[in-house]
């Protein structure tokens, strides 16, 4: 069907069948929260089974399948769906009621998405209501973790003005303001527009797998132009000169979080040595960061580095004390002048690469893993192979590293410190 | 070498013991690409009072974990960085009963494997590696002190227990570690990592015999001494103090209530005991339960709110919790459940199906190579197998879950932690 399409990767190796379906929506700060709000929604009734209970009750019946609600910001895109898994039927033999449990899981989950429970042609004011609470309630508690509270913050403020400062959930306001009215027509018009990716991995035939989809998803129109959206890159920071922030909370350990900018690396991107470099200068545990930075200097308990292929921005993350955050930042940007000139050892190319490698190769061996490299790859500007780029990988050169890193630039610093309040425990006996 | 087969989930798995009281077992699974090996002692965080040379010592908070972080360093560097120059994903972690090292690789298994039996059985410490960790260690205690989860945890366990070291932290506080000395980590090294104490775990494409043969060469070859540890006396079932509230920078209350139950006894009744002790949670407020499901509905609950069980150090409770604005309100509402289910038993028609849903969960768990070692060592070092856990599922009865209720699901017998947000 025009503008929907099925990846489907048989193989013997699980205990689970895994059936994920996504829409490819923008990411942009007005849509954001309806657009997390959808799949939470749709998975408390569906036309069919109008309740939790009922819905429980069907998926305990087929042997504890799952179906969740699923949210990924990938570069500027919003993919937003239901994942499912359930175990395979061969390992239900003895049980005369478990030999349809693929068809049966994606019938249920094809009524969650495409006939939910509604009322008077809208979306029941009590599910959203309860599910923007439920919702709202996540936006608030990237405060607990803070080491993602930083990274978001850091993004928040370093791309301003890009949709991709939008967090995967959207924005507290704007949840607060979606009504039954708002998300229905949000809901129609993702339903009847958006780019439609249906993964499956498991042991069934392609031919069971396209039927049992076809079949659950029937209600889905044709899209033609559905294309997947594109990510805006920007290659250099904006000012000369990166921009500090800083921020307190009660807390006893700083996090120091840099944002850089990939720039040239980011025209004709090559994946694999974008990969590479990453694992190299922070990604993995023989990495510069990771032997300078925290062992050989013990300047903070982690630092490292994480890379989003899609937007061109780099992220470094660390804890530190207080009093070490210039000592670090210093010792983070020298590592990354470092890899420009080429400081590089064979040692630490070789160890990157099987790094890399290992992870891709190992997340294959795992239903999620696997559902999320091939997905990646979907939207990917330039989709590849996962199983491929393992090889390329491993032809990287010391000389695609320089170039990669030629022309990353800090853009924003942000260091979360602690406030002198102290805090005591009470302990009250009741 | 034993061999056994088990049909209805497609698993096999060979055992062996070795002369030196290693147990090992591999677990062949072919057309995977990864392999993955985990080397375990039965030692952790609660071990701090044991014998060696036949005297009673005395070990401070967080030793197990420390002892854990040096293992890897080596006399000629550090093994985790060795490892994973070779193309390995190396890691670690200690709890309260366990210390385990885990790695997984694509190629070269058996190097990688060798270089893991090896630094885990040599011990290197020199004094100023043990002050250099020291920093490094306070470090990560003041990280996760940051962290409310770790903070409304042993907020719960400090609460349930008297003396118990289940209470104490398994990374210890800054000032005990730093009563650590490279003598204390001989010492502990000595008692706990000798073979007879200890079980390797290799999972993948890999041949046992091949896994034997390097476990028995890189080993030592003697046996070591079961060690005998001390616990203090038991306790009684009432917790230490009913209560304990934070304030922190949280953006909701969370809160976790915990149970102390009857220690389960070892071989496969702990793993009965284990199983009618998750399937009664379930029933009682599991996520198809009619209590979440109301909970969830009435906005008091979300998708977080979870149960779970621990068995350790002679001692076992069970605890429940998760986010919610009224931590009193939910604490009522399960107490009310509790009484209920107590007196009638669960719906027969909801006891039916969550049987086959924990059935398939219990299928879905040998997808992940890290839940069948960890099954597989956690099962040995308690004396049960864990590839039966379908029969005995099958097994359970209503009367099983209604007597667990009665018997272990008292309220006089529970504490609550709450972490809240600042005013």
């Amino acid at each position: 069907m025009p503008g929907v399409s099925l990846t489907c990767i048989k193989t013997d190796k699980f205990k689970t069948g895994c059936l994920t379906v996504n829409f490819i929506c923008s990411l942009s700060k007005e849509t954001a929260a309806a657009s997390a709000l959808l799949p939470r929604v749709l998975r408390r009734g569906s036309a069919e089974l109008p309740n939790m209970e009922r819905i429980s009750a069907a998926l305990d019946e087929l042997y504890g399948a799952r179906i969740e609600p699923l949210v990924r910001k990938k570069g500027e895109t919003h993919c937003i769906g239901l994942y499912a898994d359930f175990p395979d039927d061969r390992f239900l033999s003895e049980q005369n009621d478990a030999q349809n449990l693929l068809e049966e899981t994606a019938a249920l989950l094809g009524g969650m998405l495409l006939s939910p429970n509604m009322q008077d042609g809208f979306f029941r004011l009590d599910y959203v209501e309860s599910e923007k609470a439920n919702l709202i309630d996540d936006i608030r508690a990237t405060i607990n973790d803070k080491r993602s509270y930083s990274i978001e913050r850091l993004l928040e403020e370093m791309c301003s003005g890009e949709a991709y400062s939008v967090n995967k959930n959207g924005d507290e306001n704007e949840a607060r303001a979606i009504t039954p009215e708002s998300l229905t027509a949000h809901y129609r018009k993702m339903l009847n527009h958006a780019r439609v990716e249906v993964f499956y991995c498991g042991f069934a035939d392609h031919e069971r797998v396209l039927k049992a989809v076809t079949s659950a998803l029937s209600g889905l129109k044709p899209r033609k132009d559905a294309t997947i959206p594109k990510t805006n890159i920007l290659l250099h920071p904006s000012e000369k000169e990166p921009r500090h922030l800083s921020e307190k909370l009660d807390i006893s350990q700083g996090k120091l979080t840099v944002g850089f900018r990939l720039g040239s690396a980011m025209e004709n991107p090559d994946y694999p040595a974008l990969i590479v470099f990453n694992s190299l200068y922070g990604g993995s545990i023989t990495s510069k960061l990771f032997l300078n930075v925290r062992e050989r200097l013990s300047l903070c308990y982690y630092a490292s580095s994480m890379l989003d292929k899609h937007k061109g921005v780099m992220i470094v993350s660390s804890g530190v004390e207080f009093s070490k955050f210039k000592m670090a930042l210093d010792e983070i940007m020298f590592q990354l002048e470092q890899v420009k000139k080429g400081e590089i050892s064979e040692w630490e190319l070789t160890s990157a690469k099987r790094y890399v490698i290992t992870s891709i190769k190992s997340a294959l061996d795992r239903p999620g893993g696997l559902e999320e490299l091939y997905f990646d790859s979907i939207i990917s500007a330039n989709p590849y192979d996962p199983v491929d780029i393992c090889d390329k990988i491993s032809k990287v050169s010391l000389s695609d590293i320089i170039k990669t890193a030629s022309d990353i630039t800090p853009d924003t610093i942000y260091f979360l410190s602690g406030t002198d309040i102290s805090n005591k425990e009470s302990d009250i006996d009741t | 070498m034993i061999h056994k087969q088990y049909n209805n989930i497609n698993e096999q798995v060979f055992t062996d013991k070795l002369p030196n009281g290693l147990s090992v077992f591999v677990v062949p699974k072919r057309g995977f690409q990864k392999r993955y090996a985990f080397f375990a002692t039965d030692y952790g965080g609660a071990d701090r009072r044991f014998k060696l040379s036949g005297k009673w010592i005395d070990t401070p908070e967080g030793v197990a974990h420390f002892l854990e972080h040096k293992m890897f360093d080596t006399e000629d560097g550090n093994a985790l960085t060795n490892l994973s120059a070779n193309g390995a994903s190396p890691n670690a972690y200690t709890s309260t009963d366990i210390t385990a090292y885990h790695f997984e690789c694509i190629e070269k298994f058996n190097e990688n494997l060798e270089t893991m039996l090896s630094f885990v059985s040599i011990p290197y410490f020199t004094a100023e590696s043990v002050e250099k960790e020291q920093g490094i260690i306070a470090q990560e205690i003041c990280m996760v002190e940051d962290d409310p989860d770790y903070c409304l945890y042993y907020g719960l366990v400090k609460s349930l227990f008297k003396h118990n070291p289940m209470r104490d932290s398994v990374a210890g506080t800054v000032e005990s570690i730093a009563e650590i000395t490279a003598q204390t980590l001989y010492d502990c090294h000595k008692v706990f990592y000798n073979p007879s104490n200890m079980a390797l775990c290799v999972v993948g494409d890999v041949d046992p015999s091949a896994i034997v043969d390097i476990a028995r060469k890189v080993l030592p070859e003697t046996p070591g001494e079961i060690p005998e540890r001390d616990y203090g006396a038991p306790e009684s079932l009432a917790p230490f103090r009913k209560r304990f509230v934070k304030d922190m920078e949280v953006s909701l209350p969370i809160f976790l209530a915990g149970c102390k139950i009857q220690p389960t006894p070892r071989g496969q009744k702990s793993l009965w005991a284990e199983l009618v002790c998750a399937l009664s949670l379930d029933l009682l407020l599991g996520n198809s339960s009619p209590l979440y499901i109301r909970l969830y509905g009435e906005g008091l609950i979300n998708s977080d709110f979870s149960a779970s069980f621990d068995s350790a150090a002679g001692a076992a409770y069970t605890m429940f919790g998760g986010e919610t604005r009224d931590p009193a309100r939910v604490f009522d509402e399960v107490i009310k459940e509790i009484s209920k289910l107590s007196e009638n038993g669960p719906d027969p028609e909801f006891f039916r199906r969550i049987k086959k849903s924990a059935l398939g969960s219990s299928i879905r768990a040998f997808n992940s190579f890290e839940a069948i070692s960890g099954n597989i060592v956690e099962g040995h070092f308690r004396g049960f197998d864990p590839f039966e856990t379908p029969e005995l599922l099958a097994k359970i009865s209503q009367d099983d879950i209604i007597e667990f209720y009665r018997n272990n699901l008292k309220p006089d017998n529970m504490a609550t932690s709450i972490i809240t947000p600042f005013q």
